[in-house]
This record gives structure tokens, C-alpha cells and sequence, in this order.
């Protein structure tokens, strides 16, 4: 459907992201991720055309761009930017048929089918109840749905949207790229954008393309790219972490010598909280298939853990009781003990001889 | 109300008001010559008079502020899409000034060097000095990205203009100055058909060419990344729009001398009357409304204190720039 071969993309004759060559299928979803100023939103304009291309080419249905009219290729690929477009006095509807542009004569007059393909795509985003409402006067999830809708309304194979969900809450975040999902699955359309959430994206694409120092990184599907450390070393994460499995980040650990023991049980908030008052903890002894282990991996600045299903080694109940009597305080998380956690009760016990044990 | 309906109400009384203008222009002034001497096939002297009265002095006049009047509504309609600034207009951004102050040193300089000055001569004096204006707010306007900013820019540049257009007033010979004078605070005195008809020529022209642009004009208004993306060609279409406006501003200062606000007030009334932006329909409609309000100002500046007249600007300023404070309130931020 769309092809680069070579393609370099920057302003004037400094290069932002070069040797760019990637390949999308129709039908499906692309998404660039990388830092800010990495240079996604560059190679999303060159691609659509909106920036001259440094060099290279790129191939839409097998033909180069250059040698599509304007027309053309207005037929062929639509765009929603980031930023907001506040033309005054125009109504959500106005706004949709304006992507019957490429398709109308010398005034622009909307013929019936123009205006049924208005309807639909408006119908799609879920806009008819606003279709009348001056654009200027919704919000910005209302908004960013009807820039959707106009760039449904284009009619195009393919669709690149820089950022669509910026500024949205979470709520318009799920709800636009649901209208896209349905939009490949109704329409086969291809769809290239850049997102900053990762883990929506992680769900979304069929592709992730990764741009880093320049260039393309890495391409692959969602499990490729979202394993081990990679978006850590992607996005240069210093003071904090992503986790790859459940999409969450958390910030950087407090480092230094515990002061407070944690005994793993259940609630990952008292390790946020201890993050949040700055207070260094250690946390133990836990399995590394427990729910919580991302959480603590990321966030105490000692842990003790015991491998899956084995139950707790002696010594590993030994240095936890060694740390343990190096800090102020034991907070328990932990009210049952079965037959794999038994040595977690032994520290429990440990603490209340020591008498450092408090409530969480 | 539908849309389509609110269109034809408001185009329908655009066009009484318009027309009532032109009839009221024609008929009333400092001599009472009233439209029935028109139809008096009497000829004695004073029939004689009356009729020359208003077909040579009230017609040309009239006509030149139905077309100019237009002229300069659509090309602050046209810089206000360029701009994307709903207060930029010819006479704000300097672009009048530059206009005059090139017209004012071709004057100076055909009538000390006993030249015939002509229509043809003026205007594209004035259109040389509208680009240049223009150019130099254009290079502004890549440094400067703030509306309020922009509009400020533009008013020194107007001032520097009328400085040194004064300057060159002031040590021209005493016989052009009567002249120069009255030209340089804007009037519709004096026109005579010759220039409706060079004026006409040069106007419909342009103004039909605008319209012709609306298509583009409406994707463009959706911002330059989405026209472009829809198929517009920007770099032309920029190109487009900043020749007609320019024109169309210098022949309104070629003509009438610089007439103020009318080019920022117009459209946005008539916008604000007809609840849209939408191009095809707002271009015939400010055409209309900047030649009714200009016959309106023209009207006031020779009627309230006849025979003393004052000159347009004075009237339209007192009209438009009140608009121009509303505009900059409504918006609020920078």
C-alpha cells in the first residue's frame, strides 16, 4: 500500500530521520513511537507530503508520490494533524464535508453523495448529535472526533494522524481509537499515526515503528518491540521505568539504605506511597510471577525474590531477616500464608520479637 | 431558520440596502438637486444644472464608493483568511500607507515635471506601493507570530509612510499641495467617470477572480496543513491572494487616497449577520456590504456638516474602528 525506500525527511538540508524504509499493508495499523523531537511528526509530513522530501522515495500502490496530481492524491491520503483548527463560524458538519474536497467541482457545491458520506463518516465518529454546533464551541475530544470524521469524510486508503490523542482524556482516548479500529475493520483503510501512549499503542498496531538518533531503530509487531528493556533504552528513561507486560510506568526508585521492610502480600499503593514521601524501602520476599513484582522490581531499592512456584529458600529467609534488623520498621502486607510463602510468617514473627512491626 | 433561508433574507435586504444607498447618494447634497430632474424635459438653466449635478459630480462619486468600497471590504476579507487574524485589514497593516506614500511621490513628481498624470499612472504607483508594504509585513510576519503583535507592526509601518508622505507634502510646490491634500485623508470628491470606468476595469476583474478562489479559500481556512492535504496548491494560492488584495487596496488608495477600518469592520459584520465564513457566500455578500457602507460613510461625510465636507476616513473610522475594539474583546487572548 505504502512504501519507502531510502527516504531521508528534515527541513531545508538538515535530516531529521534518514534511511527511512518501511513497508505498510493495507488494512493496517501503524504507529510510530519515540521521544519528543525524535522526528516522528517529520516523517509523517514527509510521507503525506506536506514537507519536501530530502531524498528518496516513496511508493503509494506501487506508483511514486511525485507522480500523483494533487487531486490525486488527495483522493489517496487524508490527514489529521495535532494542534487545534478553529476556522469561525463553521459547524462540526461544515467541517466534515470539507473533506469532500478533492471530490467537488470549481465551487465546491456537495453533491448528494458528498453529503451522504458527510452523514456516515460523522455517524461513524458518533458526532451526529453535535453535527449543528459551531466548531468552536466543543470540546476538545468533540473536536479531535470530527477532525476524524473529515478525514473519514476524504475517503482515502490511507490515513496519517500525527498525535491524534493528544490533549484528550483517557475516556476520548479509548473512544477515538476504538472509531479507528472500526474504521480498518469496516473500511480495510491503513492507518499511520504517531501515539505518545504507549501502552494504547501497544494494543492498536499491527506495527510499531521505533525512531531514535535519527532513524528508524526498530520495526516490528507490538511483542517484538514491547519486550526486555527496550523502551526503557528507547525513550532513554533515567528517572523512573516502563513496564513492557502491563504498560504502566512508574517513577525513578529511592535509592539508599532501607529504612522500612516491606513483606510482600497485597496492595501495590504502599509502595507508590513510600516512593511518593521519598522514604528508601526494601521488599521481600517475593515470587516472580506475583502481580505485584513489576511494581517492586521498579520501586524498592532492595528486593528479595524467590523463583515461581518454588517455595521460600532458607536463605533467602536469612538475608531477609539480616536487613531486617538493620531497618526502623516492618510494615506486613501479608495475612495469608500458605505453603509457598510460608517463610514470609517467619519474618512476620521475626519483626514482632524485634518489635518494629506496625500497620500498613 | 435553515441556513439557506438566513442566505437569501440577508442577501435580499443587502441588496434593498445597497440600492437605497445609491438612490440616496444621488439625490441628496449640498444643492438641492433631486432625482425628479431627471425626468423634467424642461431645459432651462437651472433643470440644466441640476442634471449635470448628478450625473456628473453624484454619479461618478457614488459609483466610485459602491466599487471601492467593495474593493477594499474584500481585501481585508482576503488578508484576514491570508493572516488567519480577523483584525488585519489594508489600512491596519500599512499596506494603504505604502500605497500612498509611493502615489504622493509620483504626484509630486508628474506635476513638477509638467506630466499628465493619468489613472493608469496612479494605480500602479499604488499597486508598487502596496507590495512593498506588503513585502515587508510579510517578512514581519515570519519573525512575529502574535496577532495583536503583527497589527502593531503594521500600524509603525503605516506611520513611517505617512511621515515621510507628509515630509514630501510639505516641501512640494504650493500648487500641488491643495491637490495632494485633499487626495491624502481620503475622498471620493472629484471622481469623474474616466475613473469609474479605469477603476471598474481593474475591480470586477479582481473581485470575480476572488470568488472564483472561494473553494481553495474555504480549505484554506481549515489551516494550511489541511488545505494542502485536501489538494491545494498553497504556495500559489498564498500567492493568489496576496496580489488581489493588494491590488484591490491600491486602487481604493489610487482613487480615494486611504480609507480607514472599512476593510477590517466590513467582513466581519457581514459574517456575523449571515453566521458563516463560508466563502461563496461571504465574498458576493462583502462586496455588497463594503459598498454600502462605504456609500453610507460618503453619504455622512458630505451631508452632516454640508457644505463642509469630511473626509472619508474620519466617517469610517468612526464606525469601523469601534468594530475593531469589539473584535480584539470577543477574542480575549493575544
Amino acid at each position: 500500500m505504502l512504501e519507502t525506500k531510502s527516504l531521508s525527511a528534515g527541513y531545508g538540508k538538515r535530516i531529521i530521520v534518514g534511511n527511512v524504509n518501511i513497508n505498510v499493508n493495507r488494512g493496517e495499523i501503524i504507529t510510530l513511537i519515540g521521544s519528543n523531537g525524535s522526528g516522528k511528526s517529520t516523517l509523517l509530513k514527509t510521507i503525506s507530503s506536506q514537507l519536501e522530501k530530502i531524498s528518496g522515495n516513496i511508493y503509494i500502490q506501487n506508483k511514486n508520490i511525485s507522480d500523483y496530481g494533487r487531486n490525486e492524491l488527495a483522493k489517496k491520503v487524508s490527514l489529521m494533524l495535532t494542534g487545534k483548527t478553529e476556522p469561525e463560524l463553521m459547524t462540526c458538519l461544515e467541517l466534515v464535508e470539507s473533506g469532500r474536497y478533492p471530490y467537488t467541482g470549481t465551487f465546491g457545491i456537495l453533491s448528494a453523495e458528498d453529503k451522504r458520506k458527510a452523514r456516515y463518516a460523522l455517524k461513524l465518529v458518533g458526532g451526529e448529535d453535535i453535527a449543528d454546533v459551531e466548531i468552536t464551541k466543543t470540546s476538545d475530544g468533540q473536536r479531535q472526533k470530527i477532525m476524524l470524521a473529515r478525514a473519514i469524510c476524504q475517503d482515502t486508503d490511507i490515513m496519517i494522524l500525527d498525535e491524534p490523542t493528544s490533549y484528550l482524556d483517557i475516556k476520548h482516548k479509548l473512544e477515538l481509537l476504538s472509531i479507528l479500529k472500526k474504521l480498518v475493520r469496516e473500511k480495510n483503510t491503513t492507518v499511520i499515526m504517531s501515539l505518545h501512549e504507549l501502552d494504547l499503542a501497544q494494543k492498536i498496531s499491527d506495527k510499531i515503528i521505533c525512531v531514535k538518533n535519527n532513524k528508524i531503530d526498530r520495526t516490528g509487531t507490538p511483542d517484538e518491540i514491547f519486550s526486555g528493556d527496550y523502551i526503557n533504552y528507547l525513550y532513554d528513561i533515567k528517572c523512573g521505568s516502563y513496564n513492557d507486560i502491563y504498560g504502566f510506568s512508574e517513577l525513578e526508585k529511592i535509592s539508599g539504605k532501607p529504612e522500612i521492610f516491606v513483606i510482600c502480600g497485597g496492595g501495590a499503593e504502599i509502595y507508590r506511597k513510600l516512593q511518593r514521601q521519598g522514604i528508601p524501602f526494601a521488599a521481600g520476599i517475593i515470587h516472580e510471577n506475583d502481580i505485584e513484582y513489576p511494581v517492586v522490581s521498579a520501586l524498592a531499592s532492595v528486593m528479595i525474590s524467590e523463583k515461581a512456584y518454588e517455595p521460600i529458600s532458607t536463605e533467602k529467609i536469612q538475608l531477609a531477616k539480616n536487613i531486617i534488623a538493620e531497618c526502623r520498621e516492618v510494615i506486613c502486607l501479608c495475612d495469608n500464608f500458605g505453603t509457598m510463602n510460608r517463610g514470609n510468617l517467619e519474618l512476620l514473627e521475626f519483626a514482632e520479637q524485634q518489635k518494629k512491626l506496625s500497620s500498613p | 431558520m435553515t441556513k439557506n433561508k438566513r442566505y437569501i433574507i440577508c442577501f435580499s435586504a443587502l441588496i434593498i440596502l445597497y440600492l437605497l444607498l445609491i438612490f440616496l447618494n444621488l439625490t441628496n447634497g449640498s444643492t438641492d438637486s433631486g432625482i425628479e430632474y431627471l425626468f423634467t424635459k424642461t431645459d432651462n438653466a437651472e433643470d440644466l444644472t441640476a442634471r449635470n449635478i448628478i450625473m456628473n459630480i453624484r454619479l461618478p462619486r457614488t459609483l466610485a464608493a459602491a466599487i471601492l468600497g467593495g474593493a477594499l471590504a474584500i481585501s481585508g476579507f482576503l488578508l484576514q483568511n491570508f493572516f488567519s487574524n480577523p483584525i488585519a485589514g489594508p489600512f491596519v497593516l500599512g499596506i494603504s500607507s505604502g500605497a500612498k506614500l509611493i502615489v504622493a511621490l509620483t504626484m509630486i513628481f508628474t506635476l513638477t515635471h509638467g506630466i499628465a498624470s493619468n489613472s493608469f499612472i496612479t494605480v500602479t504607483a499604488s499597486v508598487t506601493g502596496s507590495m512593498m508594504s506588503m513585502g515587508f509585513i510579510l517578512l514581519l510576519s515570519g519573525k512575529i507570530k502574535n496577532i495583536s503583535m503583527l497589527i502593531i507592526a503594521g500600524v509603525m509601518t503605516g506611520y513611517i509612510c505617512n511621515a515621510v508622505t507628509e515630509l514630501a507634502v510639505t516641501f512640494a510646490d504650493d500648487s500641488n499641495i491643495v491637490n495632494l491634500h485633499n487626495w491624502s485623508v481620503g475622498t471620493f470628491s472629484g471622481t469623474d467617470m474616466e475613473e469609474v470606468y479605469f477603476m471598474s476595469a481593474v475591480v470586477i476583474p479582481c473581485v470575480f477572480f476572488t470568488f472564483m478562489l472561494s473553494k481553495p479559500l474555504s480549505a484554506f481556512q481549515l489551516g494550511e496543513g489541511y488545505a494542502e492535504s485536501m489538494g491545494v496548491n498553497i504556495k500559489l494560492f498564498r500567492f493568489e491572494m496576496i496580489l488581489l488584495s493588494s491590488i484591490l487596496s491600491a486602487c481604493v488608495t489610487a482613487f480615494a487616497g486611504p480609507v480607514s477600518f472599512l476593510g477590517v469592520a466590513v467582513p466581519h459584520i457581514i459574517k456575523g449577520v449571515f453566521r458563516t465564513a463560508k466563502p461563496i457566500i461571504i465574498i458576493p455578500a462583502v462586496f455588497i456590504g463594503g459598498g454600502a457602507m462605504c456609500l453610507f460613510c460618503d453619504l455622512t461625510a458630505r451631508t452632516v456638516f454640508a457644505p463642509t465636507e469630511l473626509s472619508i476616513s474620519t466617517v469610517t473610522a468612526i464606525f469601523g474602528a469601534p468594530v475593531v475594539i469589539f473584535i480584539m474583546i470577543k477574542r480575549k487572548r493575544g
